[in-house]
């Protein structure tokens, strides 16, 4: 089990998630459960063999490079949880 | 009782002005009031919008048109609350969009709408579509219409029971590793994952999106033809869909399948599968057998991998979508010090435990020394699982199996156990994995007590027309898919 364990703590900070000490606990606990799982691909030989992205086989996706219409400002503001003269509104950055 | 009707027979009564689209989905709304407060299926329901664009239907029927000319015109279809309608809320059966509205529609409702649907209600789902028995909804937990102790599946549970519970006439879904598919097995109905890139993406909230394909939901095999002409199709702003015609899927549907090469995947019939499902399964092979389909056993050597593939490939895309929910643009917002402390509060109080898991999970194979062991690994075993269905696809037209090992399990069976709820998709993930087609329909049910069982069938990419003509075979020739639920 220990090859599995994973630093919760840490892992959660990347991925901007406050946990608190008894999901730290339990979550550890399963993903250690699923990684272990996981652990089976290891299982396989994939030597000289090319990662797929996604299964449609498209390259370069490219449109011309003009102006398109958008959402007006006001729609994009519309669900702002803060927001001031038309502004996204967040804690200070800088001191 | 005009919503027990299909879709196809709503469709005929409104050409001939037996019935009037308002008059339809004033049906689906009566059947709502009267069996949701116990099935769950929906999060909400605006009834004013709904009988609005069912008038303005009416409004707009031409007095010669046959059923064939706008075969969707005033149809009552409900939405998954996991695509954009606009000006109608949108929360992915999450606390963390807070009491989101979207300012525009998804692609495949600008179809529906062009198309004259009526386009109505949030169905409930998993939190951001994971999950396979819609218990990981934030709000509730959707009922299976065939007992109200069992989950319908998932991710699209909602989708799934109320087209069972005849609540609407058709409905949409989205599908990353079955949650079209598996729903529909385990409450007994249609469910159709169409090839990747078929349909377009845009205004489907991401989950994977190498996964991700919208998907229709039906009482029967024409029905789900019906609605995935309509939303199908190449669109400019969704990179990833194909540049290819939309074929007319309803109309070509003969039931013609002498001469089919139906594939047996030997891996798929191994032990872990229910007797009741086994046999079922097995009648509804000696069934498409004496259509006239040829069967032919093949391989698919890594069947084994593809749970830990998605597994890692899934949430790796995951935890780089679900960035966006930082509590500063949309949604619910936790206050902090500064940015990061904001972003931590915001997530840790937004998002349920199994997107926490996932999200987790996929930063961490994504991770600083560890993405070549994981991500890239799995990434290559896509490859190998990708071939295995292409080299088999080079012997037969279609593979058959079941969709889910089991029937529906009963409410809180499995939910402290995320391994063992990620093992119930063994049967349907490795088509998204693949990129391939696929879809459910009913084959059976469990005696006691009665539980659907689901057939899946898998297509060749861009194969759904002769996926869904094989299928339209098996129902014709079957009594399956006239069964009802007793709502009490």
């Amino acid at each position: 089990m220990a090859v599995n364990e994973i630093d919760v703590k840490y892992v959660a900070y990347l991925a901007r998630i406050a946990l608190t000490p008894a999901e730290e606990e339990k979550l550890g606990a399963q993903l250690g459960q699923v990684l272990g799982y996981i652990e089976k691909l290891k299982e396989l030989d994939v030597t000289g063999i090319e990662p797929t992205a996604h299964a449609v086989p498209l390259v370069n996706v490219s449109r011309p490079d003009v102006i398109r219409p958008s959402l007006s400002h006001s729609e994009a503001m519309r669900n702002a949880p803060a927001q001031a003269n038309g502004l996204f509104m967040v804690p200070k950055i800088v001191e | 009782m005009l919503n027990r009707l299909t879709l196809t027979e709503v469709s005929a009564q409104l050409a001939q002005r037996k019935v009037s689209a308002r008059e339809v989905m004033q049906a689906c709304l009566d059947q709502i009031h009267r069996v949701d407060p116990k099935i769950h299926a929906f999060l909400s329901v605006n009834p004013e919008d709904a009988l609005a664009q069912a008038e303005a239907a009416d409004k707009a029927r031409q007095p010669d048109a046959t059923a064939t000319h706008r075969p969707l015109l005033g149809v009552p279809i409900a939405i998954k609350d996991v695509l954009a309608v606009k000006n109608q809320p949108l929360s992915c059966g999450s606390k963390i969009l807070g009491r989101y509205v979207s300012p525009y529609d998804a692609t495949v409702i600008e179809k529906l709408k062009a198309a004259g649907a009526v386009v109505f209600g949030r169905l409930n789902m998993d939190e951001f579509a994971m999950g396979s028995s819609t218990e990981n909804s934030a709000f509730i937990a959707t009922r299976n219409p065939w007992d109200a102790s069992r989950i319908p599946g998932g991710s699209s549970g909602g989708s799934a029971a109320a087209v069972v519970a005849d609540e609407c006439i058709a409905s949409l879904g989205s599908d990353t590793g079955g949650s079209v598919r598996q729903p529909a097995a385990l409450c007994g109905c249609v469910g159709l994952k169409p090839t990747y890139g078929r349909v377009s993406r845009y205004g489907l909230v991401a989950f994977a999106s190498s996964l991700d394909q919208i998907g229709p939901l039906g009482k029967t095999v024409k029905d789900a033809a019906l609605v995935l002409e309509a939303i199908s199709g190449y669109d400019v702003r969704d990179a990833t869909s194909i540049q290819q015609d939309v074929p007319a899927y309803a109309q070509t549907l003969n039931g013609d399948i002498k001469g089919l090469k139906l594939g047996l995947p030997k891996e798929y019939f191994v032990g872990g599968i229910d007797p009741e499902v086994k046999q079922a399964v097995r009648v509804a092979i000696q069934q498409l057998e004496k259509l006239g389909a040829e069967l032919v056993e093949i391989s698919l050597p890594h069947t084994d991998y593809a749970i830990a593939t998605y597994y890692i490939i899934a949430t790796a895309e995951a935890s780089a979508n679900l960035a966006r929910f930082d509590g500063i643009r949309y949604g619910q917002r936790v206050a902090g010090a500064d940015p990061i402390a904001l972003y931590c509060q915001t997530r840790g109080a937004g998002f349920g435990p199994e997107v926490k898991r996932r999200i987790l999970l996929g930063t961490y194979v994504l991770s600083s020394g560890y993405h070549d062991a994981y991500y890239l690994r799995a990434q290559k075993v896509r490859t190998l699982i990708r071939q295995d269905f292409l080299k088999a696809f080079e012997q037969v037209d279609l593979m058959v199996t079941p969709t889910m090992p089991t029937p529906a399990f009963k409410i809180g069976e499995k939910v402290d156990d995320p391994l063992q709820m990620y093992l119930s998709d063994i049967f349907t993930i490795s088509c998204n994995l693949a990129g391939i087609c696929g879809l459910s329909l009913p084959c059976g049910f469990s005696q006691n007590p009665k539980l659907p069982i689901g057939l899946q069938l898998l297509g060749k990419p861009l194969g759904e027309g002769i996926l869904l003509n094989a299928a339209h075979a098996y129902e014709q020739s079957t009594a399956w898919h006239r069964e009802k639920p007793v709502l009490g």
